[in-house]
């Protein structure tokens, strides 16, 4: 059984903030959803192979600076929420 | 002036080069169409400003003599998709404002061709949903009925197509975000084979999961945008190499799954072609009843690790806390909406320490069974048939509250992107309920690498 404070610990590892009421919501909507794919617990994991999460292929790309020092600089700046001589600008986290 | 109900591709090129219209009276047509009729149907987020400039030097080629089959032709672009400059916001507000820095690779291709982008298309929020009511900017409606969703999460695209509004349309499909839609509006809808067509420059919502694809008014217009847009991308290191296609077969095997052949639809389809002397089989997917349970744990996890990068830092909606751990937390509560959150939060479950092995990794496995099953039907048929959806369009409002029952509509779509094989939705079909007919899709799927087999195929039903 979910409780407030799973969904609280969940919130603060994906960096979410929520109100009371927003938890209470989530608890009640993801409960029933976590219990339905609880289901595949009922397969057997007796399968050859390791589990895949699609096609493993190795791309590589020679080992060289692909990027063009400035050429994107402008754009990536003009999108920053702050910014200061071409630095992104954030409050102090420690 | 110009009969754009009755419009394909093929017939715009022949009239632009006969000089018939410019490609600027089409466009203007569509501006027209669009002001008359979208504030009712609200499928475009933005119009593009520059549309009568992207016209005109569509134009100019025409004249040259330089034109491709897609020079001038409207397309709508749905919202999660990059052209650069313009904005793009996956219709959520963390990025409200947010301008593009790069084209899409099929933006690029596109572009080559010197097509017009029409403007950016209403769509749920980073793509999840289905029925574009988790859009952070309203609701679609459907043409066909303004009582009722359009379908999601392209809701806008197919709205733009199936009102008139553009031509053709792009969208993504994780789920079925093509295929639903398209069905919803009586449209066709392609989803290509997992790394036909590159994801470079779409928002990444499930990364093994997403592809790009067109939403069209006919076999033939899908067809025509999928050549023009697959291809192998450096950019894109899921993408195939072109020589991984296969080609067209002579005398093809359909296939129907066992216990998925009763609705009545498909009992129609099924007796039309045993009497025309196709050979029929029943096919058999043992783990095809876990898909939905296997989609509903992956695709939440993908999306937990593709959306942190929405943080309101370097890009998109910053929301001021007291501290920079605290704009992270507001940023994102503000900016995302509850869709988007919900599946987060189910991301960061499945993926935590102690409930890893049990929910993703199992899933993985499950999705193995899932390919391995039809890559076994494919062993015995050469295409699958199945609905689109369980039924038509439902109406606005009528599954918003309950996000367990939403995901069960996707049943018939979900497997096939956990499986990575081509699918294409055509119309076929209809429901009555009340006075309106609804259109209804039956969806056609293909071995990896098949999409000839499904426009070949599909062509065949839509002249029947």
């Amino acid at each position: 059984m979910l409780e407030i404070k799973d969904i609280e610990k969940l919130a603060k590892l994906a960096r979410i903030e929520l109100t009371v009421e927003e938890k209470e919501k989530l608890l009640k909507e993801v409960e029933p959803i976590l219990g339905y794919v609880a289901q595949l617990k009922e397969v057997s994991s007796m399968v050859e192979g390791m589990p895949k999460a699609g096609e493993h292929r190795n791309i590589m790309r020679d080992d060289i600076n692909p990027n063009v020092a400035t050429l994107n600089t402008e754009v990536l700046v003009e999108d920053m929420p702050e910014s200061q001589d071409n630095y992104l600008k954030v409050k102090k986290i420690l | 002036m110009i009969d754009l109900k009755n419009l394909t591709i093929k017939k715009v090129h022949e009239s632009l080069i006969n000089g018939e219209y410019t490609a600027l009276d089409l466009s203007s047509a569509y501006l027209e169409e669009i002001k008359n009729k979208d504030k009712d149907i609200h499928a475009y987020l933005e119009v593009y400003s520059d549309v009568m400039e992207q016209a005109k030097k569509a134009d100019e080629i025409i004249k040259s003599g330089k034109a491709t089959i897609l020079t001038g032709i409207p397309i709508a672009v749905k919202d999660n998709i990059l052209i650069k400059g313009k904005i793009a916001s996956s219709a959520s507000k963390i990025l409200e404002n947010y301008k593009t820095t790069y084209d899409a690779t099929v933006i690029e291709k596109l572009k080559k061709e010197s097509v017009v982008f029409i403007g950016r298309t209403n769509m749920d929020e980073f793509a999840m949903g289905g029925s574009t009511e988790n859009s952070a900017y309203g609701v679609t409606k459907n043409p066909l009925d303004l009582e009722r969703v359009p379908g999601g999460s392209s809701g806008g695209s197919a709205a733009a197509v199936a009102g008139n509004m553009a031509l053709v349309a792009l969208g993504s499909d994780t789920g079925g975000s093509i295929r639903q839609p398209a069905s919803f509006c009586g449209l066709v809808g392609l989803k290509p084979t997992y790394g036909a067509v590159s994801r470079y420059g779409v928002m990444a919502m499930a990364s093994s999961f997403d592809q790009i694809g067109p939403i069209a008014k006919n076999v033939e217009d899908a067809e025509i945008i999928f050549n023009a847009i697959k291809g192998f991308d450096k950019n894109d290191s899921t993408s195939l190499k072109d020589s991984e296609f296969k080609i067209e077969k002579e005398q093809i095997k359909i296939g129907f799954i066992k216990d998925l052949d009763t609705d009545s639809n498909i009992v129609d389809l099924k007796n039309k072609l045993e009497k025309k002397g196709y050979i029929i089989e029943l096919v058999e997917l043992p783990n095809l009843k876990y898909a939905l349970a296997t989609y509903y744990t992956l695709v939440p996890a993908e999306v937990s690790s593709n959306m942190a990068r929405y943080d309101g830092m370097r890009f998109g909606k910053r929301v001021s806390g007291k501290d920079g751990i605290e704009d992270y937390f507001l940023s994102r509560q503000t900016g995302l909406g509850r869709e988007v959150r919900r599946r987060i939060i189910l991301g960061t479950y499945v993926l935590s320490a102690g409930y890893y092995d049990a929910y993703y990794n199992k899933a993985n496995i499950v999705r193995n069974l899932i390919r391995e099953d039809y890559k076994k039907a494919f062993e015995k048929v050469d295409v699958i048939i199945t609905p689109t959806t369980p039924g038509p369009a439902f109406k606005i409002g009528e599954k918003i509250d309950d996000p367990l029952q939403l995901y069960l509509e996707d049943i018939f779509t979900v497997p096939i992107n956990l499986a990575g094989v081509p699918a294409i939705s055509i119309p076929y079909g209809t429901k009555k309920i009340g006075d309106k007919e609804l259109p209804l899709g039956i969806q056609l799927i293909a071995n990896y690498g098949d999409e000839e087999i499904l426009f070949t195929f599909g062509k065949y039903l839509e002249e029947r």
